[in-house]
């Protein structure tokens, strides 16, 4: 109880760094843990498919901070994620050349996120009503596009983006890594970043100043929207085949990963590095799981109890916030 | 258009109307407000008070009557063209972000930025440590988050905020409603500041010491009009608490 009361202590500097620190010493703790139980998992090749897998839920944690941080959330985008696959699949089948499909994939991401965005800001609909709402209808668009089939045999190069080698590493880490870097330059250094956070922390105060909410508000769905259309365009080249059911309930682990990571689901406050820490937590002990032989249905069973305890930890520190306050 | 403002005035409201459905909130109510002086309106709830500032300051419009700016005329303003004119207002909560530090709070929405998009953190909080020691406000940590800071630490950064961003006229909405007496005290004095600094303030309170206190002119408003219009001067506090009592 008294780490719990620590955990979520008011203090925001050190309470933000406390539990991005927990987050870590856990995360050792259970690399030890695994690499003594497994002489598998800690090989570089074990290691590369961790940072592998955690790099599709990295890229789509990134936009979900920016939205979550803004007081909103974004249950479409594992929707978005197969609909985009969908559209890149069928494009590349009619013969439109590989970079300019990839392209258009990831824009119709941004434009599906825009959809969301313009209800959500233009009518003042809450985001959860609006991307359920829109997690329905692209999912629908997607599984009556392919009748339900997967789409496939595209041109082998088309594979790079989710199995392509540069060097040691595969091109979905560089590419999480680098929306990292994006992600941590737009929170700390661009007005973006801190509207982002203003609008989670006093919608108001930022339309008495004068600043354009809407334009603000619509453009973060776009950004989650994108990243998405990243992920469905890794995903469908990992798998050569565009999925019509990928991304199925994957919203859930990226938002239990978001807010584990200590960003306020309530907004005005997000932790970008607490994100990338429980990605990799989470890919680790799905990992780990597997290595052990453990079914997966306990995998599932840790996520819902991750997201339970996050969500809690999470609300207590948001009460205890307006306590003070 | 007319040109009703004289030199000394900043603002004329000129017989304006609002009504809710039935219900006239103002009855043709006619002010001015003084360039460099503090007008308070009192009266009490359901008087009129707050829709008049939310007329001001762009939130309503009026069903009739001119709003006359520096010689300008108006039907009815935005927030924009409020903002645009030199007028802020401070209302009740604030409208602080409480996860913002103080610098973050007094440039929100003018942040200074390198190269039109990297925000210069190190100008705005020279900036910040200059306009709070002109207004010899003292806030010991400018990082700390203003929802940490006291009701009168974040009174004084929401009225900082208003001088920051080329503001003439400040609003006051009941400014010191929430806070201690030591808080009161501070913000009061800061308040009272403001004219020779070259602001003009209006301002909305229940407290009539305070009114009397810091106010240059009152004004009495119930129902939905102005039943009384007194310079301080020539007035005493036991004179105007006499006045307001025949209100109720």
């Amino acid at each position: 109880m008294k780490i719990i009361n620590r955990f979520v202590r008011n203090d925001e500097g050190v309470d933000r760094s406390f539990a991005q620190a927990f987050l870590f010493f856990v995360l050792i703790l259970l690399v030890a843990f695994l690499t003594s139980k497994s002489p598998f998992f800690f090989t570089w090749n074990n290691i590369r498919n961790i940072l592998d897998n955690t790099s599709l839920q990295l890229i789509l944690a990134i936009g979900m901070t920016f939205v979550i941080s803004s007081g909103g959330i974004d249950l479409s985008i594992g929707s978005v994620v197969a609909l985009s696959g969908i559209a890149i699949g069928l494009m590349l089948n009619a013969g439109v050349p590989i970079i300019v499909a990839a392209m258009m994939g990831v824009l119709l991401g941004g434009v599906l996120g825009a959809f969301n965005g313009f209800l959500i800001s233009e009518f003042k609909i809450a985001s959860f009503v609006v991307t359920i709402g829109s997690m329905s209808l692209y999912r629908g668009i997607s599984l009556v596009i392919t009748k339900g089939q997967p789409i496939y045999g595209f041109p082998s190069g088309f594979t790079f983006f989710g199995k392509g080698n540069l060097g040691e590493i595969n091109p979905p880490i560089v590419i999480a890594t680098l929306m990292v870097i994006l992600a941590f330059l737009l929170f700390k250094y661009t007005k973006y970043g801190q509207y982002t956070l203003s609008i989670g922390g006093n919608e108001e105060a930022l339309r008495r100043v004068g600043v354009n909410i809407k334009f603000y508000k619509s453009s973060i769905y776009v950004f989650s929207g994108i990243c998405a259309g990243i992920v469905g365009l890794i995903l469908t080249s990992r798998l050569n085949a565009a999925e019509p059911n990928a991304g199925f309930m994957l919203e859930t682990n990226i938002i239990a990963a978001v807010i584990l990571g200590g960003t306020s689901m309530n907004g005005g406050r997000a932790s970008l590095s607490g994100t990338v820490i429980a990605c990799i937590l989470l890919s680790v002990v799905r990992n780990g799981l597997t290595i052990m032989s453990i079914s997966s249905y306990y995998q599932q069973l840790f996520i819902g109890f991750i997201i339970l305890l996050s969500v809690s930890i999470s609300e207590i520190r948001q009460r205890r916030q307006l306590q003070i306050n | 258009m007319s040109m009703v403002c004289t030199s000394d005035e900043f603002v004329y409201l000129e017989n304006i109307s609002k009504s809710f459905g039935k219900l006239e909130a103002l009855k043709n109510v006619s002010l001015k407000l003084e360039r460099n002086k503090i007008t308070s309106l009192v009266g009490d709830n359901g008087s009129g008070k707050s829709t008049l500032i939310k007329v001001l300051s762009g939130s309503l419009k009026p069903n009739n009557g001119t709003i006359h700016i520096n010689g300008k005329a108006y039907k009815h303003l935005t927030p924009k063209i409020a903002n645009e004119n030199g007028i802020s207002t401070v209302y009740q909560d604030l409208s602080l972000d409480n996860y913002k530090d103080a610098v973050g709070n007094i440039f929100l929405g003018k942040e200074v930025t390198k190269f039109g998009f990297i925000l210069n953190y190190n100008e705005m909080q020279k900036q910040t440590e200059k306009l709070l020691e002109k207004l010899e406000i003292d806030i010991p940590y400018l990082r700390t988050p203003v929802g940490y800071l006291s009701g009168g630490q974040r009174q004084s950064v929401a009225i900082a905020r208003s001088i920051f961003q080329g503001k003439k006229l400040i609003i006051f909405d009941e400014p010191t409603a929430a806070m201690g007496l030591k808080e009161s005290i501070a913000a009061n004095k800061l308040i009272k500041s403001l004219p020779s600094k070259g602001f003009t303030v209006l301002m909305i309170s229940h407290d009539l010491n305070q009114v009397f206190d810091i106010a240059d002119r009152i004004f009495v408003m119930r129902n939905g009009e102005i039943i009384k219009d007194a310079v301080k001067s020539d007035i005493t506090l036991t004179e105007l608490k006499a006045g307001i009592s025949e209100i109720y």
